[in-house]
């Protein structure tokens, strides 16, 4: 299969502009007649549905959640960048673009990333106008602060609840679709299949999670916003309920799924206090701006931190890498206190914890400061720990947080199937290797306000669509496959619960395809995995029945997704023998421990096709062209 | 430690409910609430008894989708503080746990602790909002808003949407869930053209959804996990006088007041 990505050439500056130029328009008076669904209301999907009404299509949007509020973008803590340069700092669209393709280890698309960091600036400008309540300087402006992998002050934040307030304004120009009657909303529904008719996307089957009734909706086009697949590790930051069905579904529909290797461990969590523990909880990486890393200068010191003197401890991250510090990213970070950890200097009753101090910052800034930068990350701190970060450093470690693979998608955002567009974190497209902090909200609203409304309406506008209607075989098959799983899951009867065996896998993918990996363990898990899967096919207890709100089953289907997923995402791992972002190799690294890519033979995005379960899939690539920024090896130093 | 619950279990807005109870042997003191009803349902499943059935999602106290009645108390005994952000070194051994329902009339029950909240969106969806098409806003710097009016309506942003509120209060109000919405707009200068209208479409419709009135109670601002104050409450009061003496809120279109006063908005109606 060629990969047509369908990026302009020519200068970068005006790549988007020509582009945009060049797509067909839909006329005004008949966008009314066209119908889009889009699943997912997170930053991406609730933009790109209140987005698509504004303009006069009708949508059907769907969401998992009770209200399209509760989507896990609002989790979000730190903030969002835009290359505005209201500080006079150097910064610039180039420069946000350059930071993205560097900090993504240069395995993203030149064009793509150009594109994001131009419409930054639209998004703040957006986001101000609905309301959303940024930070404010004194004089009334808008005030910033700076991020892990920039040098430059251009994340806009409000408060430790940026996530919070941005879906919220994307909720309510939503809601604002829904009571003009623009957009209809199905909350409590979720899409378990994607229906092709003649080879384009135009419908999805999806179950009512509180009366089980299964159902089919078309349209003629499918937008899909629905999020990471993080929680293939059961122990992430994302929401309990996220998960991969809706992606996982196209792509064994034909959709192909690239780079699933590329996962993200954020340095900044709580660490783990106990085998029930449930999730985990992110303290914001903005914590790294005031906050200073580190652990006992030697192994196995028990004092309590206040006791340890400034000579014997070891602020590893400002040593190793001066010129970025405590702001170096993400992956950096995480690699680091995984290193420290492993030479047995970690802290904590588990010794897998390092020490983020605040104890400098309040010295040189006053508490008052501290408390309004991070006051709310501070109690939260409190409220999960019991313990008071201004009298104590916290303790913290690097978690599974965010996942850069995701469906292939061309610069129009559309998949491999006709009609599937994949927007925000569903899709692989702008962070490469590793995404740099403040810019997945950066993506989810580019790709929904911006990117999605331009690019749908040359689809549209190009397609000649049949009728289609709910007798359509392919509508009735989809809903076969759908019911008879369910069916199955609730049928087997077996002795063990859905979260035991989501435990059992998380479990070894951590071991296995976490912070680093190496041939010999992914070898392992995929020689393990589809063991555990037939397994969990013979042996699943779900209780209850379809026809009712049943969280199990709910559960039950989503598990069966990441079993298919998990190896996929251990095979990606395997093949790709270089380390870069995120995907860590052991037997890849520089004489001083840093990720060593290979460009000559890597430089591509894996996009896997699928073939049915316990068949290798098929890869394909997709080659990586560097014309701005050229590929050197990453260096923070 | 060991905790006793006793729990609402219903099986559908039809049937019957009744309160059940159970030991959850072996709590750990670090664990969260939640994670202790997690621990309770692996034991159900375990003798082949249908777990509780309780909404959560994200688990830090930020996505509003968890909630039941601890003890009466909306979230529980810890102030400020959701109940998945609840965690147990807040409670001693052989503690006794009533958790029920929000109810409300506007809040219908789904399963077990499991209510329907759609009503507040349908709350937001009828004025909670300002009108901007995407893409027509001039630079975000063009607006300039002073520092302790950004302060205030982030305070007032911060709502969950859990619902606490309206669970708590006597009269089933949820006045305070739509004035921390009104503060926040009405207190940017964004939000002004629209201000009236808002506070007007969205009394309305909170009527429609037969929430109760506000008698200033406070019970409200006590159990809310974000800490809102009562003071939205006054603002919103003093936005919805000012509409209706100026006329201003009256801007409501006779075919759009027709639809509010008549029926639920269109779309998540269950």
């Amino acid at each position: 299969m060629e990969l047509d990505a369908k990026a302009p050439g020519g200068p970068i500056e005006t790549r988007w502009d020509r582009h945009r130029f060049n797509l067909k328009l839909v006329n005004p008076a008949n966008k009314r007649k066209y119908t889009v669904i889009v699943v997912g209301t997170g930053l991406a999907g609730g933009s790109a549905a209140a987005s698509l009404a504004e303009l006069g299509y009708q949508v059907k949007c769907f969401c998992f959640q009770d209200s399209p509020r509760r989507a896990h973008s609002i989790a979000a803590q730190g903030g969002i960048n835009a290359a505005k340069n209201y500080h006079n700092d150097g910064d610039s669209v180039y420069r946000l673009f350059y930071d993205t393709v560097k900090g993504g280890d240069f395995r993203a698309r030149e064009a793509n990333v150009y594109r994001l960091a131009q419409l930054s600036l639209n998004i703040i400008d957006q986001c101000v106008g609905q309301g959303v309540p940024f930070a404010r300087e004194y004089s009334g402006y808008l005030d910033n602060r700076s991020f892990g992998g920039a040098q430059v002050s251009r994340t806009f934040y409000a408060r430790g609840q940026t996530g919070q307030q941005l879906l919220l304004g994307a909720y309510q120009a939503l809601e604002r679709q829904i009571g003009a009657g623009q957009v209809e909303m199905h909350p409590r529904t979720e899409m378990l299949d994607l229906i092709v008719i003649d080879g384009r996307a135009r419908g999805i089957t999806t179950r009512d999670l509180i009366t089980g009734k299964i159902e089919s909706h078309l349209a003629d086009a499918v937008v899909l916003g629905t999020g990471g697949y993080g929680n293939v590790y059961y122990l992430s930051t994302n929401a309990k309920g996220s998960n991969a069905t809706a992606i996982w579904r196209a792509h064994k529909r034909g959709a192909l799924l690239a780079n699933p290797c590329f996962t993200q461990i954020h340095p900044t969590c709580i660490p783990v206090s106990g085998e029930y523990q449930s999730k985990l909880t992110l303290m914001s990486e903005s914590l790294r701006n005031d906050g200073r890393v580190w652990v006992p200068a030697k192994k196995g010191d028990t004092r309590p931190p206040a006791q340890i003197p400034e000579a014997e401890r070891d602020y590893y991250l400002e040593r190793r890498y001066p010129s970025f510090g405590n702001l170096v990213p993400r992956d950096v970070a995480s690699r680091n206190a995984k290193a420290v950890c492993d030479e047995g200097r970690g802290v904590g009753e588990s010794g897998l914890a390092v020490y983020l101090d605040f104890r400098d910052a309040i010295e040189r800034l006053g508490r008052h400061v501290i408390l309004e930068r991070y006051g709310n990350l501070f109690e939260m701190y409190e409220r999960i720990t019991g313990e008071n970060p201004y009298q104590a450093p916290m303790r913290i470690y690097p978690a599974i947080h965010y996942t850069m693979g995701g469906l292939w998608v061309d610069y129009n955002l559309m998949s491999t199937i006709p009609g599937l567009y994949v927007i925000g974190e569903a899709n692989f497209s702008d962070h490469g290797a590793n995404r740099l902090g403040a810019s997945a909200l950066m993506q989810g609203l580019a790709d929904g306000y911006f990117v999605l409304p331009n690019t749908i309406s040359d689809y549209l506008a190009s397609t000649k669509f049949e009728k289609v209607d709910l007798s359509h075989p392919a509508v009735r098959e989809a809903e076969t496959q759908v019911t008879s799983i369910t069916k199955r899951l609730l049928e087997t009867k077996g002795t063990r619960s859905v979260d035991s065996y989501h435990r059992e896998l998380g479990k070894l993918m951590w071991e296995h395809c976490g912070m680093s990996r190496n041939a010999e363990g992914l070898r392992h898990a995929l020689g393990t995995i589809p063991g555990l899967r037939e397994q969990f096919w013979r042996d699943v207890r779900v209780l209850g029945t379809n026809e009712e709100l049943n969280q199990s089953l709910e559960k039950a289907g989503r598990v069966a997704d990441f079993f298919e997923l998990a190896e996929l995402m251990c095979l990606d791992a395997l093949e790709r023998n270089e380390s870069c972002g995120g995907h860590f190799r052991e037997e890849y690294q520089t004489p001083d421990g840093e990720a060593a890519r290979d460009d000559e033979h890597y430089s591509y995005a894996a996009a896997w096709e699928f073939r049915g379960v316990g068949n290798p899939p098929a890869l394909h690539k997709e080659p990586l062209g560097f014309e701005y920024v050229h590929p050197a090896q990453r260096s923070y130093k | 430690m060991r905790i006793i619950l006793h729990i609402w279990r219903q099986r559908n807005a039809g049937e019957k409910g009744r309160i059940v109870r159970y030991e959850v042997p072996d709590v750990n003191r670090e664990m969260s609430f939640l994670e202790m009803l997690d621990v309770l349902n692996e034991s159900l499943i375990a003798k082949g008894e249908e777990p509780v059935a309780f909404d959560h999602d994200c688990r830090e106290g930020i996505c509003g989708m968890c909630g039941c009645m601890v003890n009466g108390v909306a979230h529980g005994p810890a102030r400020g503080t959701t109940l998945c952000q609840l965690h147990m070194r807040h409670f001693k051994d052989g503690d006794e746990l009533y958790l029920e329902p929000w109810r409300a009339r506007a809040f219908p029950l789904v399963k077990d602790l499991v209510v329907d909240r759609s009503a507040f969106d349908r709350i937001i969806a009828a004025g909670g909002f300002i009108s901007v098409a995407t893409g027509s806003p001039a630079d975000g710097n063009a607006i300039l808003v002073p520092k302790e009016n950004a302060d205030s309506a982030m305070d007032a942003a911060a709502c969950i949407g859990c619902g606490a509120c309206v669970a708590m209060c006597p009269n089933a109000s949820a006045s305070l869930f739509m004035a921390a919405k009104i503060a926040h707009l009405g207190l940017l200068p964004q939000g002004q053209p629209e201000r009236e209208r808002r506070a007007v479409a969205m009394v309305a419709q909170a009527r429609q959804e037969l929430f109760g009135s506000c008698t200033n109670i406070g019970e409200c601002e006590a159990v809310c996990p974000k800490e809102i104050k009562l003071e939205v409450i006054a603002r919103m009061n003093r936005d919805f006088l000012r509409a209706k003496l100026t006329g201003r809120g009256d801007t409501l279109r006779d075919d759009e007041a027709e639809v509010a006063e008549s029926k639920p908005l269109a779309g998540a109606q269950r």
